[in-house]
């Protein structure tokens, strides 16, 4: 099946961890599929269970953590089968993961040089000397100046922007086919941020490699992603090309998300925020899961959850305003009157 | 009528660096080196840059959290670096800080009620017996609510926690309160929310702000006008909507570009700068930004360009560099 035109394609994942024995469903029935080639972004504010749907596609979820239901195929064939030692030979080899904070993923005693060629020597078996060869050339690759005096350093001597470098270097070391980024610029200043988010763009064409883009910044996004999916209290609410997704956002949450972002590029009298917290994963709401802070929510959105609906432009939308049960005003403009509903 | 509520001048603030056997001063890190500015009464003025500028040094200086190795800084008429610690300790009434993580600034073993009225007995605000109603009061100016008196720090989410920091800064009615990376580590919805209470504080008691941040849309949205640092240096400073629509220095206007838009429609010219930030032990010579900037002439390497103003330059907005006329006219191309 290496002609499928998706990467990966996650079905109704659901992680959960089980704490003083109660269940908490950090990721909720999670569907996404990653087309060959395309960047894909989850968005969400922490707890929304961004981070735990990647470590799941890695199956990374250590206890109390477990995950209890779905399947995510790869090839035709389904990751969460594998045993732990097919999985192995999976990650780095397949699907590689690049982590937020550098420092605390790179092994401190070791050099930058030796933590590269690891990768070669256990993946591909080739000797010491080859894996330090192919160590320079990586780092080249990743645009690290003076690469052959460089692979002798040790983390602690690389700047953030350059450790993150090396952390790209290690990931794409066996040409994965699917990249997970998980905030890897939050971390790093603008200016270097531009620099890696150009890198990995660049990157991803030599390449041909599938990314998802884990970020909570709406930015970041709209200049790398394809397509978008925002995820709200372990659940995707909505699902849709980058263009669609900024000009017409669908989902209240969404809407709010983008309202109360301080733009630099333009003046913003008030932001227009989202009232109230993201539900505790003990309270949550029987309903709509974002029911409580919404300000559209009506009879139907307290009582019943609405599924993912399947809207004209192929998008998805996980809101009872777009469905045929709606039973609040039929005429409401999520985008055009949230400012006004909101006030209310 | 404009007042200078704060008054900073060649402010200096040097860190040694000790080794040897003696445990001699072997080097200097140079975080903020000559900076001066004002900040007028019922103004926010936001000091942004990249991590190690010099930023945050400058917030800690003003309020004496570390002393300055040289300067001036007058606040309300009076210099604040001639103060003993007693007088030093009394003036902080008038000057507030609010740290980014509240967790780290706020005592876990003290209840939001503790948290305030130690506050307000440190600056002997209110009569005993009068605390508890102002404490209410604050409470509710923050957006909590009287059932959160007696709660520690960790009962409360990210965004309450900053409330309560907020509270606690408050409670002594200060004039001026520093915001350091206050609202950095809260999500956009919560962000939000504590953005538009700052903003509505200020407005409600006639606050001044020095707002110290890396996000530059967080900026735009809460100053009046902006400082740029790079290096220790103000590179750039002025009334916001010169900084952010007609900028002058390189070094401003590559930061603004390397900023993600949320926009995919519009995809930015964007100058991306070569290298790191050079360390501040052994800053480059002449403009420090001379080695990253893609206009930097021999001159940039030996002179050190001041603050000024050109004729394209409205308001109080300086910037220092050499090239401003011959960058804007395209005399001076960059080379990448």
């Amino acid at each position: 099946m290496s002609n499928d035109a998706n990467a990966l394609k996650i079905s109704d994942l659901r992680t959960s961890f089980f704490v003083e024995g109660n269940e908490i469903k950090a990721v909720d029935g999670v569907s996404l599929t990653i087309p060959k080639g395309k960047t894909v972004g989850i968005v969400g504010e922490s707890g929304s269970g961004k981070s735990i749907t990647s470590l799941s596609i890695m199956r990374l979820i250590k206890s109390p953590g477990q995950i209890k239901h779905g399947s995510i195929a790869m090839n035709g064939e389904d990751l969460l089968q594998k045993s732990e030692r097919e999985m192995r030979k999976i990650r780095g080899n397949q699907i590689s993961m690049i982590f937020q904070e550098p420092m605390t993923s790179l092994n401190p005693v070791y050099t930058i040089g030796e933590q590269i060629s690891e990768v070669f020597q256990v993946h591909q078996g080739l000797s010491k000397k080859e894996g330090r060869a192919k160590a320079v050339e990586m780092l080249e690759l990743v645009g690290i100046p003076s690469p052959k005096e460089r692979v002798k350093q040790y983390p602690h001597e690389l700047s953030g922007g350059m450790r993150q470098r090396v952390m790209i270097a290690i990931a794409l070391a066996c040409s994965p086919e699917l990249l997970i980024a998980d905030e890897p610029t939050t971390a790093l200043d603008v200016t270097i941020q531009a620099q890696i988010l150009e890198l990995m763009k660049n990157l991803q064409q030599e390449l041909g490699m599938s990314v998802v883009l884990i970020t909570h910044d709406l930015g970041v996004v709209a200049e790398t992603c394809d397509y978008v999916a925002v995820m709200y209290a372990g659940k995707i609410v909505e699902y849709a090309d980058v263009y669609t997704l900024f000009n017409a956002p669908k989902h209240p949450y969404t809407v709010g998300l983008m309202q109360s972002l301080p733009r630099h590029d333009k003046d913003q009298e008030e932001l227009n925020v989202i009232k109230g917290n993201v539900p505790k994963p003990d309270e949550m709401p029987a309903g709509c899961r974002f029911a409580p802070r919404c300000p559209f929510a009506s009879e139907i959105c307290i009582n019943e959850l609405p599924d993912l609906i399947e809207t004209e432009d192929n998008n998805k939308v996980r809101c009872w305003i777009y469905s045929d049960k709606w039973d609040g005003n039929p005429e409401v403009n999520v985008a055009d009157d949230y400012k006004t509903a909101r006030s209310k | 009528m404009t007042t200078k509520l704060l008054e900073v001048n060649n402010l200096k603030q040097y860190f040694p660096i000790k080794g040897g056997v003696f445990g001699r001063t072997v080097n200097q890190v140079k975080a903020v080196d000559d900076i001066t500015f004002h900040v007028n009464e019922g103004e926010t003025l936001s000091i942004v840059g990249e991590s190690g500028c010099g930023k945050s040094t400058t917030g800690r200086a003003v309020l004496r959290l570390d002393d300055p190795t040289s300067g001036e800084i007058n606040f309300d008429g009076e210099n604040l670096l001639q103060l003993n610690k007693r007088q030093m300790r009394e003036k902080r009434k008038d000057l507030q800080i609010i740290f980014q993580d509240p967790y780290a600034s706020i005592n876990p073993r003290q209840t939001v009620r503790q948290v305030l009225e130690e506050a307000m007995a440190i600056q002997h605000v209110l009569p005993k017996s009068e605390r508890l109603d102002k404490i209410l009061e604050l409470l509710d100016i923050v957006g909590l609510g009287p059932h959160q008196l007696d709660r520690f720090p960790h009962e409360f989410s990210g965004g309450q926690r900053q409330r309560v920091g907020i509270a606690r800064a408050l409670a002594v009615d200060p004039k001026f309160i520093i915001c350091d990376e206050s609202v950095s580590a809260l999500d956009v919805s919560i962000q939000a929310q504590i953005l538009n209470l700052l903003k509505q504080l200020q407005r409600e008691y006639h606050l001044t702000y020095l707002f110290i941040a890396h996000d530059l849309g967080v900026v735009r949205h809460i100053s009046d006008r902006v400082a740029v640092m790079y290096l220790g240096n103000i590179v750039e400073i002025g009334e916001k909507q010169e900084i952010f629509d007609n900028p002058k220095h390189p070094y401003t206007k590559s930061l603004l570009s390397a900023i993600p838009v949320p926009d995919p429609d519009r995809k930015q010219e964007r100058i991306v700068l070569k290298g790191d930030v050079p360390s501040p032990i052994d800053p480059p010579s002449g403009c420090r930004f001379h080695t990253r900037c893609p206009f930097a002439t021999e001159k940039c390497k030996n002179e050190v360009p001041k603050l000024r103003k050109t004729e394209t330059m409205t308001g109080t907005h300086q910037a220092a560099c050499h090239y401003i006329e011959d960058i804007e006219s395209g005399r001076k191309q960059p080379n990448y």
